[in-house]
Formats: C-alpha cells, structure tokens, sequence
C-alpha cells in the first residue's frame, strides 16, 4: 500500500525480502546499508536473537531522491526465515509493496526454498494480496558457493509467474547482485504508480 | 482486500497537524504522532529533533501488529490500548479510525489518566478527518472513473534509472 503524502511530498513505499532460514535477507540490507549514502539511509533496526538470527524483521529506510517533485523513501523490510515465525512473517507482509524472494542456491536447500515460496504465496493470499499481481523478484543468492543449483534449473523450479518473474543472481554477502535487485522491483513499484490506481 | 491506498491532501493533512498539536499541549506530552498500520509516517509533532521518527513507526506499526495477533489468538478483536512505562518516559499508543496509531510520549510533567482522557477526544475527531480522507480518495477516483490519471503516469524508466545513479 504505496503511502502518498501531496502535502509534504512524499511517496513512501514498502518492499520485503523474503525466503527461508539462512538465505542472506538481512545480509542483504546489511549490504545497502554499508553502502549507502548517510545522508539517505536511516538507522537499520534489526530485531535478532543472540544469535543474530532475525526474531521479528529487519527495517531499513532508504531515500532514493526525487521522481516528478515526489521524494521516493522505500521502507525495507526482512521477515525471519525460520519455518516457526509464520506468525511473524504474515504481520510484515501487511501494505507490501513488493516482495523480493531470496533463494538460497545451494543443492540442499532446494526443498526449503520451494517450502517458503509456497508459504509465502499462502501468506499474501491471507492479507489479500495475489503474488501474481504484485511487484516481485526472484533473487538467487550464494552463487559463489561450489555446490549450487544451476540457474536454469532453480528458474524452472521457483518461478511462480507466467511470463517468468526477472530473477538476479547475487552473492548478497560480497554486495554482487544486491542493489540490481533492489532496483529491479523499486522499478517494478513505481511503473505500478504509473498506471491508473 | 487489501485496505485501499492512503492518500494525504494538504486540507486534511493540516487538519490532523492541528489536532496532533492540539493533543500535544492538551496532554502536556513531549511528543504526538501518527502512524499508518503499515509503518508509514503520517505526522509528528512536539520534541523530534533528536528522535528517530521513522524507526519508531516502524516498530510501532510492528509492536501493534504482534498486538493484534495476540489479541485474535485468545479470541479479542484487538487491544485498542498499549501502554510502556519507562524510568523517565512514557508512551501511550491507541488505534483510531481502525487503521492509524496515535502515539503520545509523555513524561513525568503528565499522567497517563491526562493522556487517556485528552487521546479519547482527539481520537474522535482524528475519526472524523480520516473518514473524510477516505470519503474524498472514493469520490475522486469515482469522479475521474475510468479517464483517471495517476499524477505518476509520466515517470519513465530514465527516472527510475536516475534514481539508482551514483
């Protein structure tokens, strides 16, 4: 639910990065944020367990700068990727934007990558949203890793749209592929303003 | 479905600094702020120089969504009242027109039966502006109908592009 503000200006929009447990969703924020510019970034909050493995969600807001007089500010979001925060992630996914699917490209983690697209198809469904409608990018991360998956193949395996989603290959914890992503679904969201509402 | 498109016009968004302001003195609070359930930032107002405002709505957006899914879990609709007592500060939340969280930070120069009393008016008439907000998006989209032109119908992908230059 892009937030449109015409007195001070503002579009505020909202992108979560989604996908199973240990895939590089907050690795991937943690990236924009060391890269971005201080003036544009705010704080990145990060609600994580000891063990820094994320309890409730990232959140980064980013300033992009202007688009027609608007200023853009895209709030990013990660839901925990443990299968048991289900509940969590069904809050987050509340006045999305657009989603960005991390797929982990590792051999093994195929089955939980197929697991957490199907669950996040069923949660969008439950806040009325359909992924086939909304703005979203298959980000396949790790491909620095010996034992992964090749591209055609996870293409074919976790492609949910028809023509196929855009998909980028990442390696989020070197930033390869990182702000391609991002930049492949902020479009997305803004060519969804463009048309009629 | 989801909740339609907030839209904000510079009539009612003056209107709710009003009423924010109002709120602020009346409760003699430090700071006032609204923010949408998703975490959008609508307004703020009273001591937010040095406050981050953005990440508290996010958090706040976050803190009233667990909330809720508590609430549905033992069988209530929702808690329309949070409350966190601090050492020094405190903040009141509460849920107006179903879909905006009002925020007030107080210290101890209030209390929070102030805080409460002043909300509960405000709130009323944050309901009014809200369903008037909401009234005038219907009416325009319905108006403009099918010839309706989003004011984003010109950005072009060089925009965008723009956007990502370093």
């Amino acid at each position: 639910m892009t937030f449109i503000n015409y007195a001070s200006r503002e579009i505020n929009c909202k992108i979560v990065y989604y996908g199973p447990g240990l895939c590089g969703k907050t690795t991937n924020l943690q990236y924009i944020y060391d890269k971005s510019n201080p003036g544009s970034k705010g704080k990145l909050i990060s609600l994580a367990t000891e063990t820094d493995r994320t309890l409730f969600f990232d959140f980064l807001p980013l300033d992009l700068g202007t688009v027609r007089g608007f200023k853009t500010r895209f709030h990013l979001y990660t839901v925990p990727g443990q299968v048991f925060y289900d509940a969590s992630r069904k809050l987050i996914l509340k006045g999305v934007d657009g989603v960005i699917f991390v797929a982990d490209s590792q051999v093994e983690r195929m089955d939980a990558n197929i697991e957490a697209i199907d669950n996040l198809v069923a949660n969008l469904s439950s806040q009325g949203y359909d992924l086939l409608k909304i703005p979203y990018i298959l980000q396949l991360n790790k491909r620095d890793l010996p034992n992964v998956v090749p591209v055609d193949e996870m293409r074919k395996q976790l492609a949910r749209k028809n023509p196929m989603e855009p998909s980028f290959e990442a390696c989020a914890a070197k930033g390869t592929g990182v702000f391609e992503t991002l930049k492949g679904v902020a479009k997305l969201v803004l060519a969804e303003l463009t048309k009629a509402s | 479905m989801p909740a339609p498109d907030i839209v904000m016009y510079e009539e009612e968004f003056n209107l709710i600094k009003q009423n924010i302001s109002k709120l602020r003195v009346d409760a003699n609070a430090k700071v006032v702020f609204l923010v949408d359930k998703n975490g959008q930032q609508i307004a703020a107002h009273g001591d937010i120089e040095n406050l981050d405002t953005t990440s508290l709505a996010s958090l706040t957006a976050g803190n009233v969504a667990a909330t809720d899914g508590l609430a549905r879990l033992i069988g209530e609709k929702e808690f329309s009242i949070l409350f966190h007592e601090g050492e020094k500060d405190n903040i009141h939340i509460s849920i107006v027109a179903q879909r905006v969280i009002l925020v007030v930070i107080f210290d101890e120069k209030s209390s929070l039966g102030l805080v409460r009393l002043r909300v509960k008016k405000a709130a009323q008439e944050l309901n009014d502006i809200f369903t008037k907000i909401m009234a005038k998006v219907e009416r325009e989209k319905a108006a403009a109908g099918s010839t309706f032109e989003s004011p984003f119908a010109e950005i072009t992908d060089e925009d965008i592009d723009s956007l990502f230059a370093e």
